[in-house]
């Protein structure tokens, strides 16, 4: 942890302490058998929010125990070591989905809808995704339109993390006209009259976690559940895509670091020709190459994390970040597979899980091509 | 009342420790370390006992190092009130903390002194009956559940083949087992609480109490390697190898 002192305190190492002992009792002992089930019990969002990790980041008026950036890295962090993307991306829905209300409900909707879902009680998502494109959102097509004091929204939503099981779905809808200025945040949720669920969608990677379609007919829902101002949705889109971006970093370089770590252990074990394959020099220097890269990324993602926590406009230095770490946790689980042999492509491997869950992480929260269109853009490209 | 909750630093059970290459000991440099799982378990009765009302006060108490200081931090984001660190660089052994603890019994007067049954550095299991044989309180080892009523306790110990339960007039000594609770996790805002909370530090010579060691570890080995197992075909063959191989039958 030498490396990591500037941005950890003693605090943080406590709590990382304690979410890993959390992760050691409660998850470590069942993850294989639900990542093959395809899910986890909805109980563990109780779990976790009785040990206190799904408060961090949120303010303690709702619940919470604060805002601090790095405290939020500390619990994704030790969260990963559940081995287990789909897991993180299933409790780290809330974190999407959430903030959003947070940030930009009114008085009422937060006071009814943030604590609950920061117990464990509810479960909150981000719907922003649509079969027609996920990446242009500026363009997306689902319409909601206003009928007194209700807006009835039509069209329909697609690979929504935690869309099963979810309570509330903070919904990205058409209020106005084409384009970005015309876009708005709806809380809609579950049990609302013309929103209906689909199946829960298979997957490469994130077996644990339960991504769905959600489908809007004449859905009717209350106009006070709108999250910020009418056609203002845009920008808390983008906004929210910040922190989100940031996890994703977080998790492609714990990706990588517990790739590197069974590595290192399997290595020492494991012989071919008579030798430990740590003594070949080939395998030496592609573990050395590969902990270079996750050094160099994950400092990368604690500087910007420093930065967005002191407040600064980080748009393009998460983009970046992200396109890094992914890159790097790519060629890692890449190798840590080769590295197993035959082992690495067998389930119940730590590293073939890890290699195919990898995959998503440069897909999701804006794809690997977006984040160089926004790092163009912001480089007035 | 006032309960004394005395704990132990020691290595994190999810280590696997590695014997020294001199074979003095395990290696301990830059090995996690963490509170004994059976000094959680004693800190969060010594908390469920308070949140019934029961108790009201929690003294956490540690013998060792600077070092120390983190399991009784983490001890108060558990819920301990305050805590007391008796310093010394000495490797204690458990009548010297037993006599630690007495002294420290005699200045804050417990009603209920609640510890692990054992540490899972040396699995010594000795210093809650030395305290209670010391102080001449009653003593409850290995609780698998404590019910105070008045001024006694139940204790329900986990014995061979069943389950024995006693009662004890207070101020007692109780050693916890490990189904006696499940230890909760310290959130962040009871960690933050912790920071706040008094940590008294005491110098072990100031207790008068004499630390030397009564035993020498003459040499740590690390368990021997268990060579593969063989499959037999039949029930006769078992037997055949039970009695003429292995010779246990
Ligand atoms: C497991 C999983 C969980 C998900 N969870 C959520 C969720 O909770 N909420 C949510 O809203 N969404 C979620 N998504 C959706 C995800 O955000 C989208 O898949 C992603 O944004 C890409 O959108 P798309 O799949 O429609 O691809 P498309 O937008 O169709 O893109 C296809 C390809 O074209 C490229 N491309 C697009 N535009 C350009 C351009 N201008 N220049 C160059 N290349 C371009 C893309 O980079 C990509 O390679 C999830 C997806 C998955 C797989
Ligand atoms: C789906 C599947 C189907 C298969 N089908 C068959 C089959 O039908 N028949 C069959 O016989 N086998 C089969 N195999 C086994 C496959 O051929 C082996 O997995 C492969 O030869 C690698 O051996 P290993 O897994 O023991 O890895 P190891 O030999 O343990 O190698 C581990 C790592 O060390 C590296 N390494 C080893 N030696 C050296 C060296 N001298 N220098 C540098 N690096 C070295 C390897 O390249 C690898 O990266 C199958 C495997 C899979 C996964």
């Amino acid at each position: 942890m030498s490396t990591t002192l500037d941005y950890f305190n003693d605090t943080h190492q406590m709590l990382r302490d304690s979410v890993r002992r959390f992760v050691e009792r409660d998850i470590l002992p069942h993850i294989d058998d639900w990542e093959e089930a395809g899910s986890f019990p909805r109980e563990l969002y109780k779990k976790a929010a009785e040990a206190g990790i799904s408060g961090i980041g949120y303010p303690e008026q709702y619940g919470g125990s604060g805002e601090d950036v790095f405290m939020k890295i500390v619990a994704s962090e030790e969260l990963m070591r559940s081995t287990s993307g789909g897991l993180v991306a299933s409790l780290g829905s809330v974190d999407i989905g959430l903030p959003p209300v947070v940030k930009w409900g009114s008085e009422e909707l937060k006071a009814r809808v943030v604590p609950q879902v920061l117990s464990g009680d509810k479960i909150a998502c981000l719907a922003i995704t649509e079969p027609g494109g996920g990446s242009d959102v500026a363009n997306l097509r689902t319409r909601a339109v206003k009928d007194g004091d209700h807006y009835i929204v039509n069209g329909s939503k697609t690979f929504i993390t935690s869309g099963v099981r979810a309570d509330y779905y903070t919904v990205a809808v058409r209020t106005g006209e084409p384009g970005f200025g015309g876009v708005s945040l709806l809380l809609i949720e579950k049990g609302m009259p013309g929103f209906t669920v689909g199946r829960t969608l298979k997957k490469t990677g994130w077996w644990a976690s339960d991504t769905a379609e959600l489908f809007f007919e004449d859905c009717r829902v209350p106009a006070t559940n709108l999250i910020g101002p009418e056609n203002g949705g845009f920008f808390c889109i983008m906004t929210n895509f910040q922190a989100e971006r940031l996890m994703l970093c977080v998790m492609a370089n714990m990706t990588s670091q517990i790739a590197l770590e069974e590595c290192l252990r399997y290595v020492k074990e494991r012989e071919a020709f008579g030798r430990r394959l740590a003594q070949f020099q080939v395998t030496r220097h592609k573990l050395a190459e590969m902990a270079t890269q996750l050094e160099a990324s994950r400092e990368f993602t604690y500087r910007v994390a420093a930065k967005m926590a002191a407040g600064q406009n980080c748009i393009k230095e998460v983009s970046m970040a992200k396109n890094f770490a992914t890159t790097v946790s790519d060629r890692v689980t890449y190798d840590a597979v080769q590295i197993f042999g035959g082992s690495g492509f067998m389930r119940g491997t730590v590293v073939e899980r890890l290699y195919r869950d990898n995959r998503i992480l440069a897909i999701g929260g804006g794809t690997y091509e977006i984040m160089n269109e926004v790092i163009a853009k912001q480089m007035g490209l | 009342m006032k309960v004394l909750v005395p704990i132990k630093r020691v290595v994190d059970y999810n280590v696997k420790v590695r014997v020294k290459a001199d074979n003095s000991g395990v290696e301990l440099a830059n090995v996690k370390m963490a509170m004994n799982p059976f000094c959680e378990i004693a800190v969060e009765e010594a908390v469920r006992l308070k949140e019934k009302g029961v108790v009201t006060e929690i003294v956490a108490v540690t013998i060792g190092s600077k070092a120390a200081q983190e399991q009784l931090r983490t001890a108060m984001a558990l819920g301990a009130d305050r805590s007391i660190l008796i310093e010394t660089e000495e490797d204690a052994q458990p009548l010297a903390i037993a006599k630690a603890l007495k002294a420290i019994v005699e200045k804050e007067q417990p009603q209920l002194v609640i510890l692990g049954k054992q540490a899972i550095d040396g699995d010594n299991s000795q210093t809650g009956q030395m305290l209670a044989a010391l102080t001449g309180m009653g003593q409850g080892t290995f609780a698998s559940e404590v019910v105070v009523d008045g001024d006694k306790v139940k204790v329900t110990r986990e014995v061979d083949g069943g389950f024995q339960t006693v009662e004890l007039k207070l101020p007692a000594v109780i050693t916890t087992d490990l189904r006696l609770n499940e230890p909760r996790y310290a959130s962040l805002p009871n960690i933050m609480k912790a920071k706040k909370k008094p940590l008294d530090t005491v110098s072990a010579a100031d207790l008068g109490v004499d630390f030397a060691p009564r035993t020498k570890t003459l040499k740590v080995e690390a368990p021997a390697a268990r060579s593969a197992g063989i499959k037999v075909a039949s029930v006769e063959e078992l037997v055949s190898k039970l009695k003429n191989e292995a010779k246990v039958i």
